[in-house]
């Protein structure tokens, strides 16, 4: 049973990253409607341009800063050149599109720094059990999930206070209901979008050194982030607690089949357990736990 | 002057419902059919046999199913080298597991496993669309991968699942030389793309372009939704399937489940995007578009020297494939088959466009 609890929390914290990624994926879907597969990519390049201003013998919260400026600029950018000019264009599009970018964004980290794996390095934090939990509960809970679950829940509820009591927050929630009404009421909708692509970097940046202070800098990131789909499914687009709830379902169950279930077919089952999840419970839930019901017309 | 359609007149039903109802395309395709049959094996250097024309055309055939399913029906996929895969290990199988199993027949049954898998993953599409379907298609994609390489059954227990690919071998004539096999390939693709371009114009193909421009309306005319698509997911699946095992046979000779990854996906659907969504013609053109770009942007990167930075020519690739679909995309979404369209139009009114 401890075993099992042991599991389930290093599941649980490790969806806490999945969501921080997902978060990423429904901040854009929200406000302007475009699935954006370069999310992951996004991650990436802001793990590696970290890492690079690091080597450069930057402090690290200069670093951090200098990062985040790339982050806007990146964001602000592709606002102007990609999404501006497909603007009407059907959905499916907009997401090619996307991955257009996300090819785009990956060759030019890697071009720009290189693609050696490197470490990163949060100072202060290491990852190691949690000695007072090892002795009280007999459970190993490493400091590092720790550390990036209270981060998480930060970022997730600064966003909350960001989306719900701020001026352009009331904004953001506009124009993701309508576009329309929302430009005829006198709400600039490229601004929003821009901010919107701005905040979505800022937490690529942070799930960006989270997933790199664990498990190195390198272009397989970019394959983690592509788990954060499943996450989406289950919680559903357009909702900011069903990344977080997603997230952390899909963390639980990959880390507890891996273990409960992949023995008995051989092993290696979490490249594609979440995904076979979000599959079925399409069937059940087609728009996700906290996802949107569309009617269809004509 | 030359490409005119007046005085062309259709006095029966056969002419009216001919492939190519105009008669300077059906010189144009029957000319440049005759020259890839008839010329080329004779000059093209072996590079160019093994290198280009062979993958072209595989790649064409792969583009051309996941066009059924993507231009034609509406159904974003990105696991179309996972049905690839399947198609090659089936045709491996067969081969491998029926003796006397005649090579083309092993094409065909491998097509038609990936068409059942194809069936299989495409259930959820009745109830899900757009973004969701496309993860929905990443599971396919990631979890073939995963059970070619874990059940070694499939590879006959080699190792980390390579497989290698059967001498062909049709009526006693073995196909080993780059010309043969090239041939082979061809007349594969060309039978099943004619049948594609048949069949697009078809009622079946009409009742997937229903689905795909608004699959609500449809439905109430009465299309069934649930056969169409699956029809749609068959068919691009049994195309694929059979680029995947011209791929092992033709092409690599030898293949394991990873080289079918996410990225060979990628690859085909951004063949599609450039070549022309809903065109079989653009599934060709978008084929040879990327697989020589790689090779001509070797070339240059040779001519520029030393110029450019030795790790950057790869990210370079990737830099240029990203801003081309989007360039692609935001220029003209229809891709290279829309200029050949273009093209012809001006031609058509030349030399009084007024």
């Amino acid at each position: 049973m401890q075993f099992f609890f042991e599991v389930l929390i290093g599941g649980l914290l490790s969806g806490v990253m999945y969501a921080l990624v997902a978060l990423g994926f429904v901040l854009i879907y929200k406000a302007s409607g475009v699935f954006n597969f370069a999310q992951g990519a996004m991650v990436f390049f802001a793990a590696l341009t970290f890492v690079g201003v690091m080597e450069l013998g930057v402090p690290f919260g200069f670093a951090l800063i200098v990062t985040f400026v790339a982050m806007v600029l990146l964001g602000v950018a592709t606002e102007k050149v990609v999404l501006r000019p497909l603007v009407n264009q059907p959905q499916i599009t907009l997401f090619m599109a996307t991955i257009g970018l996300t090819f785009f964004i990956e060759g030019l980290a890697q071009g720009a720094w290189g693609a050696s794996v490197r470490g990163l390095e949060i100072p202060g934090i290491q990852d190691e059990p949690i000695a007072w939990a090892m002795d009280n509960w007999g459970i190993g809970i490493s400091k590092f999930d720790l550390f990036a679950a209270i981060v998480s829940a930060l970022l997730v509820s600064s966003l909350a206070v960001f989306f719900n009591k701020t001026r352009i927050g009331r904004a953001l929630r506009a124009v993701a209901d309508d576009h329309q009404a929302a430009l005829s009421i006198g709400i600039p909708l490229q601004n929003i979008w821009r901010i919107v692509w701005a905040v979505s970097g800022f937490v690529a940046l942070v799930a960006g050194l989270m997933w790199g202070a664990r498990n190195g800098v390198q272009f397989a990131l970019t394959f983690v982030a592509l788990k954060a789909l499943p996450v989406l499914i289950i919680g559903g687009f357009e909702s900011v607690a069903g990344a977080i709830v997603g997230g952390l379902i899909i963390g639980a169950a990959e880390k507890l089949g891996e273990v409960y279930i992949g023995p008995m077919v051989g092993g290696g089952i979490e490249g594609w357990f979440p995904y076979v999840m979000a599959l079925l419970f399409l069937l059940v839930r087609p728009e996700g736990l906290f996802g949107e019901r569309h009617i269809d017309r004509v | 002057m030359l490409y005119r359609e007046a005085g062309q007149f259709k006095a029966s039903y056969n002419e009216d419902q001919q492939i190519f109802p105009i008669r300077q395309d059906r010189i144009a395709i029957a000319a440049i059919i005759a020259f890839f049959y008839l010329v080329v094996p004779f000059v093209a250097s072996q590079y160019w046999l093994q290198a280009i024309l062979i993958p072209v055309l595989i790649f064409s055939l792969a583009a051309i199913g996941l066009n059924i399913l993507t231009g034609y029906a509406g159904q974003l996929s990105l696991g179309s080298a996972a049905f690839m895969a399947v198609g090659a290990f089936g045709a491996y199988n067969f081969m491998l597991r029926v003796p006397g199993m005649p090579i083309l027949a092993a094409f065909v049954l491998g097509g038609l496993c990936a068409a059942l898998v194809g069936i299989a993953f495409g259930l959820p599409s009745l109830r899900i669309k757009g973004f969701y379907l496309a993860v929905a298609t990443l599971a396919a994609q990631f979890f073939i991968v995963w059970a070619l390489t874990k059940f070694s059954w499939f590879s006959n227990n080699s190792s980390s699942g390579v497989i290698t690919a059967q001498q062909v071998d049709i009526f006693g004539y073995a196909f080993t030389s780059p010309e043969a096999k090239y041939l082979l390939t061809l007349a594969v693709v060309t039978v099943l793309a004619l049948a594609a371009k048949n069949m697009v114009r078809s009622s079946i193909g009409r009742s997937w372009m229903a689905i795909r421009d608004m699959d609500v309306a449809a439905e109430v005319i009465g299309f069934r939704p649930l056969q169409t698509k699956l029809s749609a997911f068959a068919i691009s699946s049994f195309y694929c399937g059979v680029a995947g095992a011209l791929y092992a046979y033709t092409y690599l000779g030898t293949v394991e489940p990873e080289g079918f990854n996410l990225d060979l996906s990628f690859r085909i659907l951004f063949m599609i995007i450039i070549g022309g969504v809903g065109s079989i013609l653009g599934s060709f053109l978008g084929a040879a578009f990327i697989v020589l770009l790689p090779i001509l942007l070797n070339i240059s990167m040779h001519v520029l020297g030393g110029w450019v930075p030795q790790g950057l020519a790869s990210n370079l690739e990737l830099i240029v494939f990203g801003g081309l679909i989007i360039f692609f995309l935001i220029v003209e979404p229809h891709g290279l088959a829309r200029l050949w369209q273009i093209g012809k139009e001006k031609l058509r009114l030349w030399p009084f466009p007024h």
